[in-house]
């Protein structure tokens, strides 16, 4: 199949963290806005739109505040893929010729508070939940617990991570955390779940992103500020890795999800690690981060600690890594943080990133999702 | 522990040295934990695994997981846990008792106990063996 190259010409965000008495959904009709007005369009210029969250209702609902113009919806429901996965579909759309203008929007709104699973959701038994094994915290602890082992990654390194994402939010007007952090105060606050203290979670939080995709010929008749999607790749896990919610694994240990989501979007970009700019990658904890720099392949397992020894990854390093301080600063609505990626990547590319935009003006930027029970999307952008 | 209920039927053997019971895969071969349910539990048979294997991971719950599903005291008192290996057979979570977070180590030998994680019932956990 011929497919037309794409691009996002319109990037629009609402501030993620808490909003009392807006909507998941309402903040989602806010960033649609905020995008058209990027991309210098009127709701009735798109064609198709592909939308959802995961706890605060339909997408398609926006249409009563947006506009009625009878433009086929498509809720996406698909857990923390769902951003992810309605990008890559609004991007299929153009792509395949179906439309010339598409909408991927993503919002959420979830209680304070872990997030709190029920086994008969996920078709696990009663007694996982009632004996106190059913959180999703565990699992990123027992995972970056091993990895540490292994690896030798030191806890002040777990620290680091965060230290990093609080001093990229204070930079970033879409954070919720604009405060900095120091060491200390990270390595020494409250244990959750051990290695991993209080300050090294992200937490459930609300907010929207929407982004206007649309053909090459389209954005060149538009004049857009266009960033070109170079590829996306959503996989679920292969046999043998190791999920949340696992009650046991095997001992034939096999593939991650990431990795496959990872090494698909490198070949369909035609480009490898090394050529990419900047990264953001799926920051549920500061665990998360350093196992999914090698899972990515930008560096091998255990070379993190000399990552960030050398401040690698800090906005000015050799591979800045989640600029807008991640979901440890920005929270994590799970319907809207993937698109939170694509959305920075897209800023990033630009050089609208201000006070954080990384310096030498940037040509590649890579988002990476992961997610329960074991998928993972990757999107790559390109100037 | 003399009239706690398990809080599950069938996860461990009724023996003086109970041991978990698995599904093992009747074409494959593999070895699941717990042993299926449902329309899944067909392709399974039942099989008690090894009482001991080594630690792969652990880490502690230090605040108390919601309510439903969880079903300890509200009194909460944190606890370890962890995933062990049982050699050739699959690899469980499992509470972890009889250490504090200093005593465990990678690959460390582990033994199966029943313990009463809420007033009047049990489930299973692995323990150091001494």
């Amino acid at each position: 199949m011929s497919m037309t190259q794409v691009q996002i010409i319109g990037a629009g965000i609402h501030p993620f963290g808490r909003t009392d008495g807006r909507s998941g959904r309402d903040q989602g009709v806010f960033a649609v806005r905020e995008a058209l007005a990027d991309a210098g369009l009127e709701w009735t210029d798109i064609e198709c739109a592909y939308g959802g969250s995961e706890a605060a209702g339909n997408a398609d609902i926006m249409v009563n505040e947006l506009g009625l113009t009878g433009l086929p919806f498509i809720n996406v429901s698909n857990g923390c893929a769902t951003g992810g996965s309605a990008l890559a579909s609004a991007r299929n759309a153009v792509a395949s010729g179906q439309c010339d203008v598409a909408l991927a929007v993503g919002f959420d709104k979830h209680p304070r508070g872990a997030f709190n699973a029920r086994p008969g959701d996920w078709g696990l038994p009663e007694w996982y939940g009632e004996t106190g094994m059913m959180l999703t915290t565990q699992f990123f602890a027992l995972k970056i617990q091993r990895y540490m082992q292994l690896h030798g990654i030191s806890r002040a390194t777990l620290g680091k991570v965060a230290e990093k994402a609080f001093r990229n939010g204070t930079l970033c007007d879409h954070a919720w955390r604009r405060s900095p952090v120091d060491l200390d105060t990270i390595l020494n606050a409250p244990m959750v779940n051990d290695p991993l203290t209080k300050y090294m979670f992200c937490s459930p939080a609300e907010g929207a992103v929407a982004l206007i995709i649309a053909s090459e010929k389209k954005a060149r008749e538009l004049g857009a500020d266009g960033v070109r999607i170079a590829s996306i790749a959503v996989r679920t896990r292969p046999p043998g890795s190791f999920e949340v919610f696992a009650p046991a694994i095997s001992v034939d240990r096999g593939g991650k999800p990431t990795e496959l989501a990872s090494q698909a979007a490198y070949e369909a970009a035609g480009i490898g690690p090394e050529d990419i700019d900047v990264a953001q990658l799926q920051d549920t904890e500061s665990g998360a981060e350093i196992m999914h720099m090698a899972e990515n392949g930008f560096c091998k397992d255990g070379e993190q600690e000399m990552w960030f020894a050398e401040g690698r990854t800090e906005l000015n390093g050799q591979l800045p890594v989640n600029t807008d301080g991640g979901c440890l600063a920005c929270g994590e609505p799970i319907g809207a943080s993937g698109l939170r990626q694509v959305y920075e990547n897209t800023v990033q590319l630009r050089g609208r990133g201000g006070a954080r935009q990384v310096p030498g003006q940037p040509k590649t930027a890579y988002s990476h999702v992961y997610g329960a029970p074991g998928l993972s999307a990757v999107a790559i952008l390109e100037r | 522990m003399s009239g706690a209920l398990p809080v599950a039927e069938g996860l461990w053997t009724d023996e003086a040295e109970p041991r978990l019971i698995g599904g093992r895969h009747a074409q494959t071969g593999e070895i699941v934990f717990p042993m299926p349910g449902g329309d899944a539990a067909q392709h399974y048979v039942p099989v008690p695994l090894s009482r001991t294997g080594t630690l792969w991971s652990w880490t502690s719950q230090d605040f108390r997981p919601k309510s439903p599903p969880y079903a300890g005291p509200e009194d909460f008192v944190p606890f370890l846990l962890g995933y062990v290996e049982l050699p050739g057979e699959v690899i469980v979570e499992t509470r972890i008792e009889g250490a504090a977070l200093s005593d465990l180590s990678l690959g460390m030998p582990m033994e199966l106990v029943l313990t009463e994680f809420a007033p009047g019932r049990t489930t299973f956990a692995f323990r150091p063996i001494r």
